[in-house]
């Protein structure tokens, strides 16, 4: 996003080259035979298709709403997926955390930044680079996730992610998952973008219905290969940056006001 | 002499023998090569599993290590042998699970079978809360007509937005 392209005529954003992308979005998903549609809404997908490339999901954070102090994100994760709060867990240092508030101060200004973050859903997952057994992976639909039955808990993923999104699991967990949510001993788990929700068809995650619930309203969740959906237009419209977006790894979150 | 004393010890054998064999007869549990059988309890639903018992009894293992590989990887999640779907059926009436005690569906028959699982390691061996049971949840809709005859109780509003959802 850093990148600085030269300008044609029609800038990214110009009324002109919006239309014509919904136009052509139009025009791509007319029906050719009764029943056959190009591009399929995904958001429905019957249980038994697999995810589709068509689809990626992401999110948007506004850090800019995301209040001080608020930790609805994480805690609606930690009920959702089944771990342990780390305030209650009895090995804090290594406790599974899926999602963490973070508050930041820019140290010349004092200005506060608040933000959660997660599992940044890499395009180019440096997880699934290092991971020796194939375990680390990323889905169709752009979801990166650990298959809990070929992980053997080496962690090398753990140190090959920038942003410190994984945790191992280091104590037996006695029939206290989730049914939605297996998750073990042994094996090292991030945030899915609560891929049974996705699955499911809700759309959201909990994460995006905790923050949306408080008012907060500073989490998007959504498709952002669909130009008409909620995330596509917030990103057009505003200016958002990835987390070390020098290591060009096309994150599925995206920040603004960072 | 010792003509006399053999026949006395023989006599003592063969009575302590069918003493024996008598008091382990009037034992309730029936014993295979000492082992006690496995207890298979009838699912608390349904009528007929996915497939006809004598497949499942040997082919359970193949189905549902194809079926994770689907869902796991690709986001396939059909019902049919899906893991959650045996534990909805098949969690014991009186622990709710498929795996806290000795005679719930899967450790029984695995512990006879001397074959270790660890699908537990991390599944959940409990079928899904209030969903579950719920009379007119999708995941149970084919046992509908079973549910229904139970429940006597009304559905509030509530319920019918959870099933919404």
């Amino acid at each position: 996003m850093s990148d600085m392209k030269p300008m044609p005529e029609t800038s990214p954003n110009s009324p002109e080259r919006r239309r014509f992308i919904s136009a052509a979005t139009v025009a791509a998903g007319v029906t050719l035979v009764p029943g056959v549609m190009l591009i399929e809404v995904a958001h429905g997908r019957p249980e038994d298709q697999p995810a589709s490339s068509a689809v990626r999901w992401g999110m948007l954070v506004d850090a800019t709403k995301c209040a001080a102090g608020c930790d609805e994100c994480v805690s609606a994760c930690s009920t959702e997926n089944g771990w342990t709060p780390v305030a209650e867990s009895k090995h804090p240092k290594q406790a599974p955390q899926w999602i963490r508030k973070l508050e930041l101060q820019d140290p010349l200004t004092q200005m506060e930044t608040n933000l959660p973050m997660m599992c940044q859903h890499c395009a180019e997952p440096p997880c699934v680079d290092v991971c020796p057994t194939g375990a680390s992976f990323k889905r169709a639909d752009g979801i990166v996730l650990v298959n809990r039955h070929t992980c053997i808990g080496c962690r090398y993923c753990m140190m090959a992610c920038p942003y410190k999104a994984r945790s191992l699991v280091h104590e037996p967990l006695n029939d206290t998952q989730k049914p939605d949510v297996p998750r073990g001993i042994g094996c090292v788990e991030a945030c899915t973008f609560c891929v049974q929700k996705v699955d499911r068809g809700d759309g959201t995650t909990a994460c995006v219905e905790a923050c949306t619930a408080a008012g907060h309203n500073a989490l998007v969740f959504g498709d952002m290969n669909d130009p008409e959906s909620e995330i596509s237009r917030r990103l057009r419209e505003l200016p958002t940056k990835q987390v070390r977006a020098d290591l060009n790894l096309n994150l599925g979150v995206r920040y603004h006001g960072i | 002499m010792a003509g006399k004393i053999k026949r006395l010890l023989a006599l003592g054998a063969v009575v302590l023998t069918t003493a024996a064999l008598a008091w382990a007869g009037s034992d309730d549990q029936p014993k295979a090569g000492g082992a006690p059988k496995p207890v298979i309890t009838k699912a608390a639903k349904g009528e007929q599993c996915v497939e006809p018992n004598d497949f499942m009894r040997r082919n359970h293992m193949k189905v549902l290590l194809h079926h994770r590989d689907e869902t796991v990887l690709e986001g396939i999640r059909t019902k049919k042998y899906s893991l959650k779907e045996c534990i909805n059926c098949h969690a014991s009436e009186k622990t709710g699970s498929v795996a806290a005690s000795k005679d719930d569906f899967c450790v029984s028959c695995h512990s006879y079978a001397a074959v270790k699982i660890d699908c537990f390691d991390c599944h959940s061996t409990k079928p899904q809360g209030s969903m579950a049971m719920h009379p007119l949840n999708a995941e149970t809709a084919h046992y509908a007509h079973k549910l229904a005859a139970q429940a006597d109780r009304k559905i509030s509003a509530e319920d019918m937005a959870g099933i919404a959802q």
